[in-house]
């Protein structure tokens, strides 16, 4: 499953995408630990998989939370992304 | 030299005349639908506040999200530009420029000159604009002028759920039933909006020297959510609505030299 | 001024039972309670067939709402809150209703109430609640592959309609046929903020627009919208639409035109969606909870 997590308003599409599939398969989950926010938690979802997934605290505001990670230059790789061995992070903006 | 700046923004349309280092003329009209039709009622005004006419004019410069429609002259600049040259005009040291009108939020890194860095941009949505603060000023009754002088009398911060200005509304009426006084929601509110400005403001970088323009910048409460959330000073030049259109005669100048 | 403001943006509450039904004859009883943020709903199934439901305005105690709404369906039924085998709580309340048997988030509820809804050939289900958006993409067994949720933007979602409604002083339930009946189609409102697309709205008005003219450029502007949501996921046929603004013809033909697809049309009421998933799932969860016993 593609679960998408952040918004959309009118200054544009921020989400953040978790691929639950091979997440599910990851047993360290390094994301938790690397984004220096915290948003990355561990849940069982729905379909009893355990996934990362951002707190819900954090969703509405990605944009914002992200930002230290996303200077407007010299951008360095986001450690979310870095971090995941499975390739299963990615972000819209 | 006298040059005129004209800043075509999304709520007013404001007009200074420039000679020397002395301001002729300074007026603003409400841009409502037509805004190059307020643009000329702001010209027509700033000819008759300085007594000149338009001969006098050496140069015509127009910045601000309508600059593309500005009735007098091609000349034009970016809002992110004008301000920087307004703000350093003014305040040769500042480095960081926040200018937050009523419906887009800038933060602009600048050299020495004026000249601009980097930038971020928040527009489109009031969330991380002027409008955001006046849409709940308006739910909670009071006049917007109060209603940032109201958050410096509060010492306690509640946070927001909400970060729709619509959600937001709500939010605040439900507060408002559980007798929240209205001084801590404001401070709320303001502390909610400086946050998203401060998170664009880092992605350029916080200098030491940081200014606030725009119309936002008469609210005392704001400005007062973003020195504590920044842990810094934040200059607020005289007339902060018009530096842009500040900006903008300076351009005027330079660009006819 | 004396007089009570209209609250133009208010909907009517109802419920529904059943009456060619007997309870007593189920073999399996089981409910789902979505409590959102503007609206709850209740639905209880016997036998994975639909028996009741709710459909009330969220008050502002969560537990009170759920109760109140499993109240509404269970009235006149003769049936109990104790009657019924399993409960699943789901919806922006979920975690607060109190009687439930286990929470599933409103995107695993939908996807799965739509499947019964609409037939297991729906892959894309597009969820406009009243402060939120959900587009959901599922296979044919219902269960979620693609989803995102829209809740942080009131564009796009009923309270951001429901703004229109009062600006324009409209019943929010005539809204979508007034703005069909416009001669031509006008441009969409430019702006996606809700805030933004009011004063807008405003001006068109200062400038001799009709209310069916603004609310035509309204409901457009929601369509594009909500495409924009679409397209992050990928539009898959079949595609349905749940939610309260499935209700509003305005904003459904043109998000139908827009997309060039049409949405799936049901028996049952776009509203209890989640609450309906909520209930099938607790159906599976009491017939696995029976296996593991025996």
């Amino acid at each position: 499953m593609k679960a998408n997590y952040g918004y959309m308003d009118g200054s544009g599409e921020y989400y953040i995408t978790i691929d639950t599939d091979p997440c599910n398969d990851c047993a360290d989950h390094p994301c938790v630990s690397a984004c220096p926010v915290g948003m990355f938690e561990i849940i069982v979802d729905d379909y009893d998989d355990e996934v990362a997934a951002i707190k819900e605290e954090n969703r509405k505001k990605v944009k914002y939370d992200c930002a230290p990670c996303k200077p407007v230059t010299d951008r360095p790789p986001l450690p979310c992304v870095k971090a995941c061995p499975a390739d299963a992070i990615t972000h819209s903006w | 030299m006298i040059t005129a700046g004209i800043d075509l923004g999304a709520k007013f349309v404001k007009v200074l005349f420039l000679k020397d280092d002395e301001v002729l003329a300074r007026t603003q009209e409400r841009a409502g639908f037509e805004p190059a039709e307020a643009a000329k009622r702001a010209f027509a005004a700033a000819l008759s506040e300085s007594g000149l006419t338009e001969n006098d004019l050496d140069a015509i410069c127009a910045t601000g999200a309508g600059r593309q429609v500005s009735p007098f002259t091609r000349e034009s600049i970016t809002e992110v530009g004008a301000a920087a040259r307004g703000t350093t005009y003014l305040h040769p040291s500042v480095r960081t420029v926040i200018d937050v009108g009523g419906e887009e939020g800038r933060a602009v890194k600048c050299g020495d000159t004026g000249k601009v860095e980097d930038f971020a941009v928040n527009e489109q949505c009031a969330a991380g604009a002027g409008s955001f603060t006046e849409t709940i000023a308006r739910a909670l009754e009071v006049p917007l002028e109060e209603f940032g002088k109201l958050s410096l009398k509060s010492t306690k911060t509640i946070p927001m759920n909400a970060q729709c200005a619509v959600f937001a509304e709500s939010e605040v009426v439900s507060l408002m039933h559980a007798k929240t006084p209205k001084e801590d929601i404001s401070r709320a509110v303001h502390d909610a909006i400086a946050s998203r400005i401060i998170s664009m403001v880092r992605r350029v970088g916080i200098s030491n020297e940081v200014a606030l323009i725009g119309g936002v910048a008469y609210n005392p409460g704001f400005v007062d959510a973003l020195e504590r959330g920044m842990e810094t000073k934040v200059v607020v030049p005289e007339h902060p609505e018009y530096v842009g259109a500040l900006g903008a005669a300076l351009t005027a100048r330079e660009r006819s030299k | 001024m004396a007089e009570d403001k209209k609250e133009f943006w208010r909907w009517k509450e109802y419920n529904w039972h059943d009456d060619t039904k007997d309870w007593k004859s189920a073999e399996t009883i089981t409910a789902g309670v979505d409590v959102g943020s503007v609206s709850s709903q209740a639905v209880i199934m016997l036998d994975g067939e639909l028996y009741a439901y709710s459909n009330m305005r969220t008050g502002s105690d969560s537990p009170d709402s759920a109760r109140k709404a499993m109240d509404w369906a269970l009235e006149g039924t003769g049936l109990t809150l104790e009657g019924i085998h399993f409960i699943v709580g789901t919806g922006y309340g979920r975690v607060n209703v109190p009687f439930s048997n286990r929470a599933i988030t409103e995107i695993a509820c939908h996807a799965r109430g739509g499947n019964m809804m609409y037939g297991n050939t729906v892959r894309t289900i597009l969820d406009m609640g009243g402060q939120d958006c959900k587009a959901i993409l599922c296979d044919e067994r219902g269960k979620v592959s693609n989803f995102l949720m829209n809740d942080k933007c009131a564009a796009g979602t009923g309270r951001g309609m429901e703004v229109f409604a009062d600006l324009l002083a409209v019943p929010i339930e005539e809204v979508g046929e007034l703005s069909l009946d416009v001669e031509e189609e006008p441009p969409p409102v430019s702006s996606t903020c809700v805030v933004f697309a009011k004063s807008e709205a405003t001006s068109l008005l200062r400038d001799g627009w009709s209310k069916k003219r603004v609310l035509a450029a309204y409901c457009s502007a929601m369509a594009l919208r909500v495409v924009g949501l679409l397209e992050r996921i990928g539009v898959e046929k079949d595609f349905a639409i749940t939610g309260g603004i499935a209700k509003n013809s305005g904003v459904v033909i043109r998000l139908e035109r827009q997309l060039g697809l049409k949405a799936l049309q049901s028996k049952y009421d776009t509203q209890i969606a989640g609450a309906l998933g909520a209930a099938l799932f607790a159906k599976t969860l009491v017939e696995k909870k029976r296996k593991q016993a025996v």
